[in-house]
């Protein structure tokens, strides 16, 4: 039986692996220009983490298969070393790899988070609320107008709770359930969130960030290849939450430019 | 009331007794090859980790609430300094007094056991007077509710005044439950034998249940 | 009557009466079968919901048959709604997490053998002991009752964060009587630990009988004075959380809830509440919560693994500073929860670090294990199998974490079935491994009889194939982004992984039959099972030198005495290889621990 388990645990290793060599299932494709770092990060972390998981399992099925049984005439041994040696390797090895990981990491999260958007990035504004994303553009006067909770209202279609009367940068907000970004120009993401936490996630985008209630938080990326991808929540909002999501379409300039003039004309 | 004082029955520390098991606690007594039979049963006490336990959760909990506090206060713009009720000054010195009066017992219970049985040194007064202060404290703070509520001041009113009340509050409850140890120090002692580490262990809660209460004062009074 | 000159421990006498004898006991003993039996229930009930939970994913529209009995509106046409599911998920991770993983691992092997393992006649406070079980017993009532309130169990997930957890009923079904009763259960739940850690600590600290010194404890007894150090700790700061929560709920304060907050279309009276202090509170509780989950289940695989392989650990130390090690560090890393939560990015930077470091310790464990293989005579059975099967599996489980680990990565794969492969392999299978280890190890010292060995290894290789059908993929369906807590999969990009669910869906109900076999065996053998030995397994701590199961004293009014260090194996004595604990024999090669 032990020999049976020291080999079910080296298929399991290997089959597991499989996936992960062939690229069965793996991230988007890539289309911001701070994602690099990130998918380098995953791929460096992939390769450390899989060779420890297929070595160290490939060890205990090996251990397993020879010291297992009462092995009449031999003696116990003891691991050479003992102890020592495989703490200090523990240490020296597990601690060049986080530390290298680590500070790496630091970049490119630091790409993301330390840096700030430039002053021509266009400024969008997204509102997650139980359980639909909506979307705010600030129009010709490049001004979003302030916003009123208690004028939200869903039966009239005002999502944001704006007052384009009392408040003159309101009246030409541009207001969309789809988010269309041109590409390769640096979006200036605000976030705001109507009820309860929600987040923001874009894969493709490598793109991840929650709402938090109270707090208006500022993202900055610029997308590099043209397409319809999808922003979806990944923090529980309600029974809704599994179908909380929008398109998010990245257009030529022109495109854009079409495309916001439309919505404009349907405010 | 009685004319004559019953003398506590007060156990001393525990000497090495027949059954007990010994030789416990941080410091190891025995040599590994020492001769074993020949060493003397020594235990600490378990009341007194257990009190430790007791206190180091309710620390933690406190240090939990007065996070709880600092975030808060740093979310938003609506705090709102009240003034504190000066009966809590009147409270803390009630509470520091019970403090004094509860170290006044022990040190007559150590005397009592140290040798003369002199029947007016009579700990048990000084217990039931550090109870009696105990329930004045907890008067005293549903006083301070009181005023609050005088001026308008309720749970909900205000982040200050939420902390205020759950504070006071869940300190005023924690003494409550000092209070039922009290009356359990009080019925070994009347009924049974009162063990020296029950009432150490009673009066290191007891303790801290005041220096606590100086503590959160203080962040009343820095914060609220 | 009281027996002035008795130790403080045994104020009781043997138990006479029915009620104080399995009821009502005073005994360590039945209380921690109480808890066994608490945590078998809890873990049925987590079990069934998550097959029913894995039904719905993998088919979304099928009409499960009697699911309208569980919810009044939930269950149309005994078809899932998201919301029923929502709530079936928060309820299984709710019992799991704390009626199954703290309970089983931690309070139930805890409080049978800890003071067995010291040398002790009973914990030292008896009443507080019991009054521990009954007040988690009733804490479990308490969360069994959200199913019967109006609109079912709170539907947040068992981390119930703010604001959705305290705004109320208008958040959703089960957001408004199921939270309060949910924080009321779990702020219970607390205070029942409480109760144990001020029983476990003192036990351990001054209760060892004579020639026992720290040193000398085995290490399941390390394992659990170090979970109670956490527990008394963490609970303590969830209880606060709970209290708040609370209040937001029934007495309109605003600790979670921010202003201008708007639920169809009604502003929500609260304000200026701040939504990151509950993660704050609940992740630094959370944290050392999981590893809580996982310590005793080290512990217990160890002393398993030792007495199986018939040598000591590598170094007896090294593995106790490193249980430490992963207590002290699980304080620090609580943000790794949080690094896209949206407190400061530098935070997230700075948990990242202990969060990386703690692989440290968890790696030294892991080799440690792994090295004192080399060169034993291991002996395979129902608990060295699941024992073993432990390494295997926390081996995965940690690798997975050196991602999460990572804030950069994070993006990629916070709240998708990469983290519920992560937290499923560590706790869920690892730590569940280790009862079950525990379980066919000291099932008779427990109950006195033996359990059925081949029953015990069909459950083991069921079990350890079913498990990694169940998990691996997971991994993959979180590369792939495939958010959690869905309870279907419309997403453009997610729809065509409703396949690799479909396979993990049949894998667990494989796997969820099989744990039927156990049930079998534990039940079956706790009344007809041949009746067992003193010292099935040779082993040489102190539970072995007393009858299977112990008498009401433990030890029938022996007062131990301990001449060696716990892991006498591999020696030459007139027992065999070993030697016990309590013997007065010197042996030839003494192994000393490093």
């Amino acid at each position: 039986m032990a020999k049976f388990f020291a080999i079910t645990i080296l298929v399991i290793a290997i089959l597991s692996a499989i996936p992960i060599v062939r690229n069965t299932w793996h991230p988007m494709e890539d289309i911001s220009t701070h994602g690099q770092a990130i998918d380098k990060q995953l791929d460096d972390t992939m390769w450390e983490a899989g060779l420890s998981f297929l070595a160290s399992q490939t060890i205990l099925a090996w251990f397993i298969w020879r010291f297992s049984g009462s092995r009449p005439g031999e003696k116990s041994k003891s691991f050479p070393g003992g102890a020592t040696g495989l703490v200090a390797g523990a240490i020296i090895l597990v601690g060049v790899e986080i530390f290298a990981l680590g500070i790496f990491g630091v970049k490119a999260w630091g790409n993301i988070y330390f840096t700030q958007p430039g002053a021509d990035a266009l400024p969008v504004q997204v509102q997650a609320g139980q359980f639909a994303f909506y979307f705010r553009y600030p129009g010709p006067d490049g001004k979003f107008g302030p916003l009123h909770a208690d004028k939200i209202s869903e039966a009239n279609q005002n999502f944001f709770g704006l007052d384009p009367v009392a408040d003159p940068d309101s009246k030409d907000d541009i207001v969309t359930a789809e988010m269309a970004i041109p590409v390769n120009k640096e979006i200036r993401l605000l976030m705001h969130a109507k009820d309860v936490s929600h987040s923001f996630y874009v894969p493709a985008l490598r793109i991840h960030q929650d709402f938090v209630p109270g707090l208006d938080l500022q993202l900055h990326f610029t997308a590099t290849k043209i397409g319809r991808y999808e922003i979806v929540c990944s923090q529980l909002c309600g029974l809704g939450h599994y179908n909380m999501k929008a398109y998010l379409d990245v257009f030529s300039q022109q495109d854009y430019d079409d495309w916001l003039k439309k919505q404009a004309a349907m405010q | 009331m009685a004319t004559t004082v019953v003398p506590p029955k007060i156990k001393p520390r525990r000497s090495p007794e027949p059954g007990h098991p010994g030789n416990g606690g941080f410091r190891d007594l025995v040599p590994t090859h020492g001769n074993l039979p020949a060493v003397q049963d020594y235990a600490p006490v378990p009341s007194k980790s257990a009190i430790w336990v007791v206190i180091a959760a309710i620390a933690m909990s406190f240090a939990a609430f007065t996070s709880a506090l600092v975030v808060r206060q740093g979310a938003s713009t609506d705090w709102h300094h009240l003034t504190l009720p000066p009966i809590l000054y009147l409270n803390t010195l009630v509470l520091l007094a019970s403090g004094v009066t509860l170290e006044i017992a022990r040190r007559r219970v150590a005397v009592f056991m140290g040798g003369p049985r002199t029947l007016d040194l009579n700990p048990a007064r000084w217990l039931y007077i550090t109870a009696f202060l105990g329930v004045v404290f907890v008067a005293g703070q549903y006083v301070a509710w009181l005023q609050l509520r005088s001026e308008g001041l309720y749970l909900a009113t205000n982040p200050n005044s939420s902390f205020f009340y759950l504070l006071t509050a869940i300190h005023a409850l924690h003494v409550l439950g000092g209070l039922v140890g009290l009356t359990y120090v009080l019925h070994k002692l009347h009924r049974v034998v009162l063990r020296r580490s029950t009432l150490d262990s009673f009066s290191y809660y007891w303790h801290f249940m005041g220096i606590l209460w100086v503590y959160l004062l203080l962040l009343l009074w820095m914060k609220i | 009557m009281h027996d002035t000159s008795a130790p403080a421990a045994a104020h009781h006498g043997p138990p006479t009466t029915f009620i104080r004898k399995h009821v009502f006991s005073l005994d360590h003993k039945v209380i921690g079968k109480q808890y066994y039996d608490l945590g078998l229930a809890a873990v049925l009930i987590g079990m069934v919901l998550s097959w029913l939970m894995r039904i719905h994913l993998g088919w979304t529209n099928f009409a499960i048959p009697g699911l309208h009995l569980l919810s009044k509106t939930g269950a149309p046409g005994d078809v899932m709604t998201p919301e029923l599911y929502l709530q079936l998920m928060t309820m299984h991770a709710t019992f799991m997490v704390f009626f199954v993983l703290t309970v089983a691992p931690f309070a139930a092997f805890g409080n049978f053998f800890i003071p067995i393992h010291t040398g002790a006649e009973d914990m030292p406070f008896p009443h507080f002991n019991m009054m521990s079980f009954w007040t988690t017993f009733v804490a479990f009532c308490v969360m069994l009752l959200s199913f019967f309130v109006g609109d079912g169990p709170t539907l947040g997930g068992w981390t119930q964060y703010a604001p959705l957890s305290a705004v109320g009923s208008v958040a959703g079904p089960g957001q408004g009587a199921g939270v309060v009763i949910w924080a009321t259960s779990i702020a219970i739940f607390c205070v029942g630990q409480l109760f144990g850690s001020l029983n476990f600590i003192p036990n351990i600290l001054d209760l060892r009988c004579k020639g026992l010194s720290m040193w000398r404890l085995p290490l399941p007894t390390w394992a659990w004075f170090i979970t109670s150090c956490m527990g008394l700790t963490s609970f303590s700061v969830l209880m606060p959380a709970c209290v708040l929560l609370i209040l937001d709920h029934v007495a309109g304060t605003s600790f979670f809830v921010a202003s201008n907050l708007v639920i169809n279309d009604q502003l929500q009276p609260h304000s200026g509440g701040s939504t990151l202090l509950w993660q704050h509170l609940f992740w630094f509780f959370g944290h050392p919560e999981v590893y809580i989950a996982i310590v005793p289940g080290m512990g217990i695989v160890s002393h398993v693994l030792i007495t199986n392989m018939r040598k000591p650990m590598l170094s007896h130390r090294v593995l106790v500073y490193s249980f430490g090690a992963l207590a002290v560090l699980s304080y620090m890393v609580y943000g790794h929860h949080m690094f896209v939560s949206g407190m400061n990015p530098v935070s997230s930077i700075v948990f990242s670090f202990p969060t990386l470091l703690i692989t440290i310790p968890s790696t030294i464990i892991v080799l440690i294990w792994i090295g004192s293989l080399y060169g034993a005579k291991l002996r395979i059975n129902s608990a060295s199998l699941f024992a073993l099967a432990f390494i295997s599996l926390f081996i995965t489980g940690g690798v997975s974490g050196f991602f999460l680990a990572q804030p950069s990565i994070q993006i990629l794969l916070h709240a998708t079935y990469f983290v519920v492969a992560h937290f499923h392999f560590t706790m869920a299978i690892a730590s569940v491994f280790g009862i079950f280890s525990g379980t066919y190890f000291w099932f008779p010292k427990m109950w006195g009889r033996m359990m059925n060995e081949t029953l015990g290894r069909v459950h083991f290789w069921c079990s350890f194939v079913g498990v990694y059908c169940i998990f691996m993929p997971m991994h993959y369906l979180g590369l792939a982004g495939n958010v959690r807590r869905y309870s279907s999969f419309p997403a453009d990009y997610m729809s065509p992984l409703v396949g690799v669910h479909q396979f993990i869906t049949i894998a667990a109900l494989f796997t969820g039959a099989a744990q039927l076999i156990f049930l079998y065996n534990f039940i079956h053998s706790r009344f007809w099972g041949p009746p067992a030995p003193d010292n099935p397994w040779q082993g040489t701590s102190l539970e072995w030198s007393t009858t299977s199961p112990p008498p009401w004293d433990n030890f029938g009014g022996r007062h131990m005495v301990v001449y060696h260090d716990p892991y006498q194996y591999g020696v030459q004595s007139s027992k065999g290889d070993y030697v016990m604990q309590d013997s007065p024999e010197q042996v030839k090669t003494e192994n000393e621990e490093p």
